[in-house]
């Protein structure tokens, strides 16, 4: 089982993944498929079960968002280091459509070299492949203490901070 | 010069910092080849044919003498004692090793320099007119804008693993010098009908297997949006692009696939969402941005100088290079000289590490420190006194840089071809060589006038050829270089693409070809004014087509 850093903390994942013909258990948190989530929707909500939803890449929020926002976890997807579409669903899941459950990255690409850029486009939990090294992954959050673009964190751009003050010298 | 704040160094020192962990982790075994492989490429290290190669950013083409002397210290250390200055305004060294270059970077950083993703899938470096700031038919300097949009797309967090490269560039003139028709976004900086300065927003142009001339999505677009406006039309690409085959991966597929229109359309929805959010430009954040790059003294008499008159009158040799080489600046007395790079028999765009010392040297004595690259691989140092040009030339001459053929045949842009690159089908750099013997004669070229040829060793098509006047291909057929010709492209502002001229041509014909060319250009053209370009538009392409093949005419 991978380990989880939510928030920047290693944490205890308790949120169990079930494959699409997986048995419900009777209580706690569980992951389901969007395709699951469709077909089952109702049945889930009436389950006693906290239902997060993981959603594929490719999935169009316009259209998806509305049954997606009250979830507490929407889990996103990284089938490959280069494969960047999910970045921009983060990014709307928080700044479009103001989502503020847990955002989770999913997948291959989540490893110590993609995770700030994960977490400045809104994600804050990160199912981290079997191979990461925790501790290590701590520290990528601070490869970069500025940026240049507002982005979904709490990085201050750094057009934003030279307004008002001189820039300090280079 | 733009000039670094804390806040630019403090990035670009913890940028060398990030890989030179990622660098020890990759050597320990702790980073797989193909992670590693993404995480340099954004870098700018590629591993090439017989070693790494590291390209280094040169934004919109603007060097200070300072960072003149670091590259030359570079060539001279870590590699074989030169550079390659490439069609996008970066410089390339072809034999670091891998183990040195976070060193590299990091002595790139004491300069106020940096590799940060020039090569990999992700917004590549923003280019500009290299005259910017000192041409006459400007309507604004384009470079804050560049560097206002280098700062948005570094580290841009969403837009770093997109579908494929993404180039940027920006022009501010009715002579589009930038090449921005094919680019996947040319900014063209202009006023609306009631003066206010914008942007013309320009998508989906690109070279390669695939040449096409970008869309205007976009008439005007107010001063203060662009950087919204950007991210919309990156947002739409990073969700939309094509990820399962690389060759329809660029935005220009998309932009082909949706139609421009509804390309735009899209576009213009998301920027509707974004656009009066947190990356609305504030007139300040432009008043501070320009003021971040030197303001230069020039001398108020300089045009009073009759040195300059004179010695164009009394020395042939001089008034060949001014013809050729020296452009009016859009001050009076003011020349832009530009340091050709590409004299016969040297590789174009190459140059050595005691040559890129002296270009230093003549920039901080005569240039106000400042030294631009070129889309055709030359240098320019663009603020010379007029009473100075002289004295540059003789110590351009004295080191093979004050070859007159700015624009001229010999003047061609090329690729490293097969030479350097894995990717290359066909040499470039001997058929660049062939053609500059055949056109030695330098009075020959005069005759001939402005002939833009651009030549690559592949598809991937790096030497523009489908841009140039005469553009030259290199293709693989069973194992032998063959070379495609084009005739009639253009990259400027009445961009177009080449038209083939037919079957390609064996390695030792094509050098041939290019003279058949020119040489039914000479006897087509109505006068010396009219350029190989424009009577190509008039005459088509039988004429050449006739001599070319006379074989099959005879058929």
């Amino acid at each position: 089982m991978s380990v989880l850093i939510r928030d920047q903390n290693v944490v205890a994942d308790t949120v169990i993944t079930l494959a699409d013909e997986d048995a419900l258990p009777s209580d706690g948190a569980v992951l389901v498929s969007w395709d699951r989530w469709q077909t089952e929707r109702e049945h889930l909500l009436a389950t006693k079960l906290s239902v997060g939803v993981q959603i594929p890449n490719t999935l169009d929020l316009a259209d998806s968002a509305p049954t997606l926002l009250d979830r507490p976890l929407i889990a996103l997807s990284f089938p490959a280091f280069g494969d960047g579409r999910a970045y921009s669903q983060a990014r709307l899941l928080r700044d479009r459509y103001r989502y503020r459950g847990e955002i989770r990255a999913c997948g291959q690409a989540v490893v110590r070299d993609q995770l700030q850029g994960m977490w400045r486009s809104g994600i804050n939990s990160f199912a981290l492949r079997p191979d990461q090294d925790p501790a290590a992954c701590l520290q990528a959050f601070a490869d970069f203490s500025a940026a240049y673009q507002p982005a979904t964190d709490e990085l201050v751009p750094v057009f934003v901070r030279r307004r008002g003050h001189a820039a300090p010298a280079g | 010069m733009y000039r670094y704040d804390a806040y630019d160094q403090q990035l670009v020192d913890q940028r060398v910092s990030q890989f030179r962990d990622q660098t020890q982790r990759f050597l320990a075994g702790q980073l797989p080849d193909e992670e590693f492989r993404a995480l340099r490429l954004r870098n700018g290290l590629y591993i090439q044919r017989f070693a790494p190669m590291l390209r280094i950013s040169i934004p919109y083409g603007l060097l200070s003498a300072r960072q003149v002397r670091m590259l030359a210290h570079i060539a001279r250390t870590y590699d074989k004692d030169y550079g390659h200055f490439t069609t996008r305004q970066n410089i390339q060294f072809n034999w670091p090793k891998l183990e040195q270059v976070p060193d590299i970077l990091a002595d790139l950083a004491s300069v106020q320099m940096h590799a940060i993703q020039t090569s990999g899938n992700c917004i590549r470096n923003v280019t500009s007119d290299h005259l910017a700031g000192a041409a006459r038919d400007e309507l604004v300097d384009p470079r804050p804008y560049c560097e206002i949009t280098r700062q948005w797309a570094t580290f841009h967090p969403e837009f770093n693993w997109l579908p494929r490269k993404f180039k940027i560039a920006f022009s501010a003139t009715t002579s589009d010098r930038a090449a921005t028709r094919v680019h996947d976004i040319g900014v063209h900086l202009v006023r609306n009908a009631s003066g206010e300065l914008g942007y013309s927003i320009f998508v989906g142009g690109g070279l390669g297997r695939m040449p096409m001339l970008g869309h205007q999505i976009r008439e005007f677009l107010p001063e203060l949006d662009l950087l919204s406006y950007l991210e919309a039309i990156l947002r739409i690409y990073n969700r939309l692009g094509r990820r399962d085959n690389i060759h329809r991966a660029r935005i220009k597929v998309l932009v082909k696939a949706l139609g421009p229109q509804k390309f735009a359309e899209l576009v213009e929805a998301e920027w509707a969402q974004i656009k009066d959010g947190n990356l609305k430009l504030q007139t300040g954040d432009l008043d501070r941005m320009r003021a971040c790059f030197d303001q230069h003294g020039y001398r108020a008499d300089a045009a009073a100088d009759p040195h300059f008159a004179r010695a164009v009158a009394g020395d042939g040799a001089f008034a060949a290079f001014v013809k050729r080489n020296v452009k009016d600046h859009r001050v009076d007395g003011y020349k832009a000289v530009f340091v050709s790079l590409k004299a016969p028999g040297v590789a174009p765009g190459d140059i050595t590490s005691e040559q890129m010392e002296l270009v230093a040297d003549l920039a901080e004595r005569y240039s106000f420190g400042e030294v631009r690259v070129t889309h055709d691989q030359n240098l320019v140092l663009a603020e010379v006194a007029q009473a100075d040009v002289h004295a540059v030339w003789e110590a351009l001459r004295s080191k093979g840089l004050a070859t007159p053929n700015i624009g001229l045949l010999t003047d061609l842009i090329c690729c490293p071809g097969l030479d350097f690159c894995s990717l290359a089908n066909a040499g470039s750099i001997g058929v660049a060589e062939d053609i500059g013997e055949r056109f030695e004669q330098l009075d020959y070229l005069y005759d001939i006038g402005e002939i833009k040829l651009k030549m690559s060793g592949c598809m991937n098509g790096c030497g523009h050829h489908s841009v140039g006047h005469i553009g030259i291909l290199g293709v693989d057929k069973k194992g032998e270089e063959w070379y495609q010709v084009t005739l009639g492209g253009s990259a400027e502002n009445d961009a177009s693409l080449g038209d083939r001229t037919g079957p390609s041509f064996a390695r030792n014909e094509i050098a041939g070809a290019v003279e058949t060319i020119v040489k039914v250009y000479l006897e087509q053209r109505e006068s010396d004014d009219e350029c190989l370009l424009d009577c190509y538009r008039r005459v088509g392409m039988e004429p050449f087509k006739a001599r070319l093949y006379p074989q099959e005419a005879i058929a």
